[in-house]
C-alpha cells in the first residue's frame, strides 16, 4: 500500500496477539486525513484486537503504530453507558471528559433529542448504540477507531451513522472501521482485507496474559 | 476529573448505587456484636473502639468491587483509558468518590453506634478523628485491589482476600488511636502513623492501580 505525504495514522509491520495466540502479523497500512479504512475479516480473525492495539489499549507484539497521542477515540462492542443516568447526563459526562461544550449536535445527529431525559437503562439496544456512537462526535478527535459500529442499528440509523462518518471525513478526520456492511462511503473508503496478514495459528512462547 | 467525581457520586445515590449499603451493614454488624457479647456494659465498653473500627473496615470492603467492575463491564473503562485524563487520576478520583460515599459517612455515624456499645463520651471525638484519618487509606488500598481484580468474573471474594491483609496496619493504628482516646492516654504516635499510612497509600497506590488497570484492559 502506498505510503504518501502525511498520513494521520500509519502502521508498520505490526503483529498482534490475543490469549497467547498470534493472530495477525506484518500488518502495514496508512490512513490519510479525510479517508476511511474498512477492515474486512471473518469473526475471530483479530479485528477487535487490532483496533484495541491501535487505540493503545493493548500493546502490539512487534512493529510500530504511528499515531499522535490523544488523537483517537475508540468505540467497541460495548456502549459505555450508565443505565441509571439519563441520556443527556451520559453524554454530558463524556463531553466534560473530552472538554466539549455542547451536546446538542451529538444528540441531533442520531435524533436523540426526544429521549434526553430517559434513563439510558430503559433504551432499546439500537437506541443505546446510537447514544454510544453519538459520543464519537463530541470527543472531537481526528481518528475514529470503530469496532462493528452498526450492530443492532436499523436502516435509518445506519444512514445517520454513515452521514456522521461522512461529515467527520469531510472535516479532515479519519476512521478505521471494522464492519461487515457497506456504509456507502464510496471513494473515501479503502477496504483492507485482513486475510493477507493472517498468522498461521502459532502459539506464543512467552504469553503475557492475565496472571490471576 | 470533576466530571468523573460528580458522575460517580451521582451513580452511587441512584438506584442500585450502593450508597447506604455500607452504613446499613455497619449498623447491623454492631447490633449483632452487641447481642452476641451479651448485656455486659463493662465488656462492651472495653471492646467498643476496636469493634467499631473493625465494623467500619468491613463496611468499607462491601462496595469495593463496584469501583471498577461496572465501568469495566459496560466499556466505560476502555473509553476512560483513551480519554484525555490519565488512568492514575481516574484511580485517585474513584478512590475519593468511594471515600466520600463510604468512609466519610461511616466516620460520622460511628459515634452514634458507639452509644450502643457504651463507648465512653471522651472517646467520641477520637473515634471519629481516627476514622476520618484512616478510612482514606482503606478506600485507596481497596481501589488498588479492585484494579487488580477488575477483569475477573465474580472477583469480589478474591478482592476481599487480597485487600484484608493490606488493611491490617490501618486497623492496628486506627483502633489504637480510638482506644487511647477512650482511655485518655497520649495518642500522638499511633495518630501520626495512621496519617502516614493514609498519605503513603494516597501517593503510591493510584500509580499501582493504573498499572494494574492497563494490564487488565489488554
Amino acid at each position: 500500500m502506498a505510503v504518501s505525504d502525511n498520513p494521520i495514522l500509519q502502521v508498520e509491520d505490526v503483529s498482534v496477539a490475543r490469549g497467547g495466540q498470534l493472530l495477525l502479523k506484518h500488518i502495514a497500512f496508512a490512513v490519510q486525513p479525510g479517508a476511511a479504512l474498512i477492515l474486512k475479516a471473518p469473526n475471530g480473525f483479530g479485528k477487535t484486537t487490532l483496533l484495541r492495539a491501535l487505540a493503545g489499549l493493548q500493546p502490539v507484539l512487534s512493529g510500530q503504530v504511528h499515531l499522535d497521542p490523544d488523537t483517537a477515540v475508540y468505540a467497541g462492542h460495548t456502549d459505555g453507558l450508565k443505565p441509571t443516568l439519563s441520556v443527556a447526563e451520559n453524554l454530558r459526562f463524556w463531553a466534560d471528559i473530552f472538554g466539549t461544550q455542547t451536546i446538542t449536535d451529538s444528540l441531533r445527529l442520531f435524533g436523540l433529542e426526544a429521549l434526553q431525559t430517559r434513563l439510558a437503562g430503559s433504551l432499546s439496544a439500537g437506541q443505546k448504540r446510537r447514544l454510544g456512537l453519538s459520543r464519537l462526535w463530541l470527543a472531537k478527535r481526528r481518528v475514529w477507531l470503530l469496532d462493528e459500529p452498526t450492530v443492532s442499528l436499523d436502516q435509518q440509523a445506519v444512514g445517520q451513522f454513515a452521514a456522521m462518518v461522512g461529515a467527520h471525513l469531510q472535516a479532515g478526520g479519519a476512521a478505521v472501521i471494522a464492519t461487515h456492511i457497506d456504509l456507502g462511503l464510496d471513494a473515501r473508503a479503502q477496504i483492507l482485507d485482513l486475510a493477507q496478514f493472517k498468522a498461521k495459528g502459532a502459539a506464543l512462547e512467552r504469553a503475557d496474559e492475565a496472571f490471576l | 476529573m470533576k466530571a468523573l467525581l460528580l458522575r460517580d457520586l451521582r451513580l452511587s445515590i441512584r438506584a442500585g448505587g450502593g450508597f447506604g449499603l455500607g452504613l446499613a451493614f455497619f449498623l447491623i454488624l454492631i447490633l449483632l456484636v452487641a447481642f452476641g457479647l451479651g448485656p455486659n456494659p463493662a465488656l462492651l465498653s472495653q471492646a467498643a473502639a476496636g469493634l467499631l473500627w473493625l465494623g467500619a473496615l468491613l463496611a468499607c470492603l462491601l462496595s469495593l468491587d463496584r469501583i471498577f467492575a461496572l465501568d469495566f463491564e459496560d466499556g466505560s473503562l476502555d473509553l476512560l483509558a483513551t480519554a484525555p485524563i490519565p488512568l492514575e487520576a481516574v484511580a485517585a478520583v474513584k478512590a475519593l468518590a468511594h471515600w466520600l460515599t463510604t468512609g466519610l459517612p461511616l466516620a460520622f455515624i460511628a459515634p452514634l453506634l458507639g452509644l450502643m456499645l457504651d463507648l465512653p463520651f471522651a472517646g467520641f471525638p477520637w473515634l471519629m478523628g481516627s476514622l476520618l484519618l484512616g478510612t482514606p487509606a482503606l478506600s485507596i488500598i481497596g481501589t488498588f485491589g479492585a484494579a487488580l481484580t477488575v477483569g475477573l468474573k465474580r472477583g469480589g471474594l478474591l478482592l476481599s482476600l487480597l485487600v484484608l491483609p493490606l488493611y491490617v496496619p490501618t486497623l492496628i493504628f486506627g483502633a489504637e488511636v480510638a482506644r487511647r482516646g477512650v482511655e485518655g492516654l497520649p495518642l500522638a504516635t499511633p495518630a501520626l502513623l495512621l496519617a502516614g499510612i493514609s498519605l503513603v497509600s494516597m501517593a503510591l497506590l493510584p500509580v499501582a492501580a493504573a498499572a494494574c488497570l492497563r494490564i487488565n484492559l489488554r
